[in-house]
């Protein structure tokens, strides 16, 4: 580009347009389609003149219930990017046997399951847990937004920062190839000095202050924001679960960022923490990467099992069975979750004192987990249960779930674990639990609440199809896997030799296909709902036959989500007060005070993509410069004390008046 | 937690209700406000903010003595410097707390001076830790050089960076209430930031104890 | 100390009725005596374990450590009483149980860091103990 070299390295670093991978045919296919995407999406943005209700109703809105469906709108499109990554490896080990090479190389294949994991985990399944959370936490508890509106704001943007991070190395450079948790010494310096592992860095510290400043909003909303009457033992199993969930997330993401900061510094400074000479210990990366990531998967399911607790009662027309054993298992689970982590790395020889405690520990976590699943099947014992989409995912979710559990019961063995560490096996038990467990959970979710979002019921065949072909799909994706596990074949291989295995890997291969077919149905779903909203409206905000607070209010709730504040006296709140003859109110609405929306979130997470970008391809000067833009936006944000504003007692009485007229139009 | 509720209940009764009276269910006259969340979420940063100092501790921890026949703390750490700058960080407390007290009496001119003696100190304390770095380094004694000493600079770093923060923070609550005076949000903002300065004193009694004196001692 | 304090919110309430009254306050802001009262002890207890270092007093390095260790906490609950202001009313008790669990992962934290990360020096690492 430059005839000076110097002058090209201390303008662009060491980025050169090498860098944009244009002889990959792969990545020029994926840049073509991203690209005629996006023109497709801007010019429909454009053309339906939909610039300025994105911008004002959305990007900048602080309103907890945008919020919330953004997170989950952001990660079902990563959702796409992670499953297209499945696919790609799904097909290469289906055919790279013997002679065949497949048609992706190692260098390619190793990025591809170190995205698909570091995708699956932070940005699809971590947005679809903050996102429910976001949308269903404040409504249950009858509250009006979070405690810190602008915050969660911005907590989403440095999300969808990392995800554009993480996005971008498929068109800038590379992502790294070191699987999911990058450990050391692969991940150092010397054995990966290429950007891959900076972007993974960059994209999850990015994330993680996101992940970290919501779980801190999502607790400080659900201990100080509850409605009058709603005492800790009254409040929704959702609203619990999350609360664990989001004090787990606060626990843990600080020692992610600390790890992750240690790593960056072997990187950028040449520290010596965790390398192998000068004293530096890689261990050391393992064992705290750990703390983090065992907490993690709890952070992931406890919300599922809430959504879980929430449906089977309203599906089963019943109280919840053992609702203080639920609380209390799910606290359990939390602490419990901090004194597991070395099963990890059972193999890494820690001796046989060290393996027993946390053996043993991992199988005591199996016991508040089986009450769980007891107190569900005891809910439906007896029960009215209707079948209908919510509680089929509930279904399938529990005996899915309950075989990845026992798995994981026999990999906490550590002696099992000697032998299937690193096997096809823990791929199968791992997925096992998150497909079967928190993304059953939150597919399930999603229909649940998806009325209360939108006004509307999501389509009941397409919903089925999906649910089914999720089901069968995902059985044929990994049973084969618990098999080759047990044969001894390991992870993270990209050409086989012995042509016996094939069959399985065809199979597995062919599973995906069906999980594809899931999708596509999922996406019939919301479009064949969309164009028959008309018909699946729900103008009484309460489709299900709902007990808590959220289905109080109309569907969509307005602005202010409730006109008045609720009083609660069971934990069943709405339950109770359908039971006891409650009539809305229609008279005496009062103003209501309303926190402001604000761009400052937004334009913080394009600095943070400018910042990061600079970072990972060491552009030090834009480095310096955005962060100092960085600093100064965020004080300058602390100068606005002018932050909210009160929805005038007119605009609630006309909004209220609406619903009024239309809940007696379906009388 | 729940004391703003039982007024609210009181006036009901939760189960001798009468089954169609519906005001028993919402808060008609608005007099339910949620109290203030900023202290409670504050605190709750801070102890993600322990936590990650808690990893750096226990890296120092693990790879502290990997000396890599380098410097050891014996040959690197000088005793009366730490201490020193210990009661640098010992004084802003102290004189933070003041500036607390003069906020509380409503008083803004001694509440802004006591906050600038607080910057002052902790800028000496951040000086003659990058005093003492820099000592280090032209020893010889850089980050680079072993384990033990990437986490020693990693450690004392991040706290040093934390006080920095605190500086310029400081400095901004400073304009602000020069700006706006004692208002309610002010306060608030400098009782967090109150926090945050006693919370890095704390994590500096770990440093000095753990990192400094202990060792000094090995 | 918290009569004081208490004193204080009744008369925040009135003057700035909206922001602060349903606003961060339920916890004290201290005192002049209290200030005092930690910043003396801190001192103290900060100059016995830099004497007790730098003097060798005790002539014996792990009991030194041991009791310099044992000044570093009472310290830190010094800081956190006067300074921090903790105690176990603030926030309806939710501070000083965050404090709790906090603390209860640090010390997990460290030391199964330490427990953990000791046996796989030993074992897989026996020429790194020699060398040190």
């Amino acid at each position: 580009m430059f005839s000076n070299p110097d002058l090209q390295k201390l303008l662009f670093g060491r980025l050169t347009l090498d860098a944009v991978p244009l002889h990959e045919p792969i990545l020029l296919v994926t840049f073509a389609m991203v690209g005629l995407g996006g023109i497709a999406v801007l010019g429909a943005l454009t053309y339906f003149r939909l610039w300025g209700t994105l911008w004002r109703d959305w990007f900048t809105s602080v309103d907890h219930k945008k919020i919330g469906i953004m997170y989950i709108v952001l990660a079902l499109v990563m959702l796409l990017r992670g499953f297209a990554d499945a696919l790609m490896m799904r097909a290469q080990q289906a055919m790279a046997f013997g002679d065949v090479e497949g048609y992706l190389p190692p260098h390619h294949y190793d990025q591809i399951f170190t995205a698909h994991g570091v995708i699956m985990i932070f940005f699809v399944a971590m947005p679809l847990v903050t996102g429910l959370m976001n949308f269903v936490v404040p409504l249950q508890i009858g509250a009006r937004d979070v405690a810190f509106p602008f915050l969660n704001n911005f907590s989403f943007w440095m999300t969808v920062s990392g995800a554009v991070t993480v996005m971008a190395s498929l068109f800038v450079g590379e992502f790294a190839r070191t699987g999911w948790l990058a450990y050391p010494p692969l991940s150092g310096p010397a054995m990966s000095p290429g950007v891959g592992v900076d972007y993974y860095i960059w994209a999850l510290q990015i994330a993680g202050i996101g992940t970290l400043l919501s779980g801190i909003n999502l607790i400080a909303t659900i201990v100080k924001m509850r409605a009058p009457g709603m005492s800790m033992m009254k409040m929704p199993v959702f609203t619990w679960t999350a609360l664990c969930t989001n004090i787990l997330i606060v626990a843990a993401f600080p020692i992610l960022t600390a790890v992750l900061a240690l790593l960056s510094l072997d990187r950028y400074v040449g520290t010596h923490f965790f390398s192998n000479d000068l004293g530096g210990n890689p261990m050391m990366y393992v064992n705290l990467i750990w703390i983090w990531g065992h907490p993690e998967v709890y952070i992931l399911i406890l919300p599922a099992f809430g959504v879980f607790s929430e449906i089977v009662s309203t599906f089963s027309s019943k109280r919840l069975f053992g609702y203080a054993s639920m609380v209390y298992a799910t606290v359990v689970i939390t602490i419990l979750s901090y004194l597991v982590w070395l099963h990890h790395f059972f193999t890494m020889g820690s001796g046989a004192s060290v393996n027993s405690f946390f053996g043993i520990t991992t199988m005591i976590i199996s016991i508040p987990t089986g009450a769980k699943i007891f107190n569900w099947l005891f809910t439906m014992y007896k029960g009215r249960i209707r079948f209908e989409v919510p509680m089929l995912w509930t279904v399938g979710f529990m005996v899915t779930f309950t075989i990845g559990g026992m798995t994981g019961v026999l990999l906490a063995v550590p002696p099992a674990d000697f032998v299937l560490h690193n096997s096809l096996f823990l791929i199968a038990h791992f997925h096992n639990v998150i497909i079967g467990g928190v993304l059953f959970g939150m597919l399930a979710g999603i229909t649940y609440w998806f009325p209360k979002a939108f006004g509307f019921k999501l389509d009941d065949f397409w919903g089925k199809v999906s649910f089914w072909f999720w089901l069968t799909g995902f059985w044929f994706a990994f049973a084969p896997l618990y098999v080759l596990g047990l044969m001894g074949v390991t992870r993270r291989v990209q050409h086989f030799d012995d042509p016996s295995l094939q069959i399985w890997f065809v199979i597995a291969a062919f599973g995906a296909l069906l999980i594809l077919c899931g999708i596509a149905s999922f996406a019939m779903t919301l479009v064949v709902s969309f164009i028959r909203r008309d018909q699946l409206r729900d103008t009484t905000g309460d489709p299900w036959g709902g007990r808590t607070l959220e289905w109080a209010t109309s569907s969509p709730p307005p602005d202010y989500n409730f006109a008045f504040t609720p009083v609660i006296h069971d934990h069943d709140a709405w339950w109770d007060m359908k039971k006891r003859g409650y009539s809305r109110p229609l008279h005496g609405f009062k103003a209501i005070h309303m926190p402001k929306n604000t761009a400052t979130g937004l334009i913080l997470g394009i600095l943070s993509i400018i910042f990061s970008f600079a970072m990972i391809w060491y552009i030090w000067w834009l480095a310096a410069f955005s962060f100092l833009v960085i600093a100064v936006v965020s004080i300058g944000h602390t100068f606005n004390y002018n932050r909210d504003f009160y929805i005038p007692a007119d605009e609630v009485i006309r909004t209220e008046g609406q619903r009024t007229a239309l809940m007696a139009e379906r009388v | 937690m729940a004391s703003h509720s039982i007024a609210a209940m009181n006036a009901v009764g939760p189960t001798g209700a009468n089954p169609v009276d519906s005001s028993a269910f919402y808060d008609a006259k608005g007099e339910h406000h949620p109290e203030g969340s900023t202290m409670l979420g504050f605190w709750l940063y801070l102890m993600s903010d322990c936590l990650i100092f808690a990893a750096l501790f226990a890296t120092y921890a693990v790879v502290g003595r990997n000396y890599a026949a380098g410097p050891s703390p014996k040959d690197l750490f000088d005793l009366p410097l730490v201490a020193l700058n210990t009661s640098m960080l010992l004084f802003s407390s102290i004189t933070y707390g003041f500036a607390m007290l003069e906020m509380e009496r409503g008083y803004l001119a001694r509440c802004q001076l006591w906050l600038a003696v607080t910057g002052l100190f902790g800028i000496a304390f951040v000086g003659l830790e990058l005093y003492e770095f820099q000592h280090l380094i032209h020893e010889g004694a850089t980050p680079q050089r072993s384990a033990f000493l990437s986490a020693f600079f990693t450690l004392v770093g991040t706290h040093g960076l934390h006080v920095t923060l605190g500086i310029v923070w400081l400095v901004t609550l400073m304009v602000q209430v020069h700006r706006r005076g004692l208002v309610p949000e002010n306060k608030r903002r400098l009782l967090c930031l109150s926090m945050f300065w006693h919370f890095l004193d704390v994590i500096w009694i770990g440093v000095f104890t753990f990192v400094y004196l202990m060792g000094v001692l090995q | 100390m918290s009569a004081a304090s208490n004193a204080g919110h009744a008369s925040g309430h009135d003057a700035h009725a909206h922001d602060a009254a349903h606003g961060d306050h339920g916890e004290s802001h201290g005192s002049f005596k209290g200030y005092m009262t930690g910043f003396v002890l801190s001192v103290i207890l900060t100059a016995i374990p830099f004497a007790l270092v730098m003097g060798d007093v005790l002539g014996n390095d792990r009991l030194t450590g041991l009791v310099i260790m044992g000044f570093a906490v009472v310290q830190i609950v010094v800081h956190m009483i006067y300074f921090l202001h903790m105690n176990t009313k603030s926030e309806g008790g939710w501070t000083i149980l965050a404090l709790i669990f906090t603390l209860t992962l640090v010390i997990i934290t460290l030391t199964g860091s330490l427990w953990v990360m000791y046996h796989l020096n030993t074992n897989m690492m026996p020429m790194h103990m020699h060398t040190r």
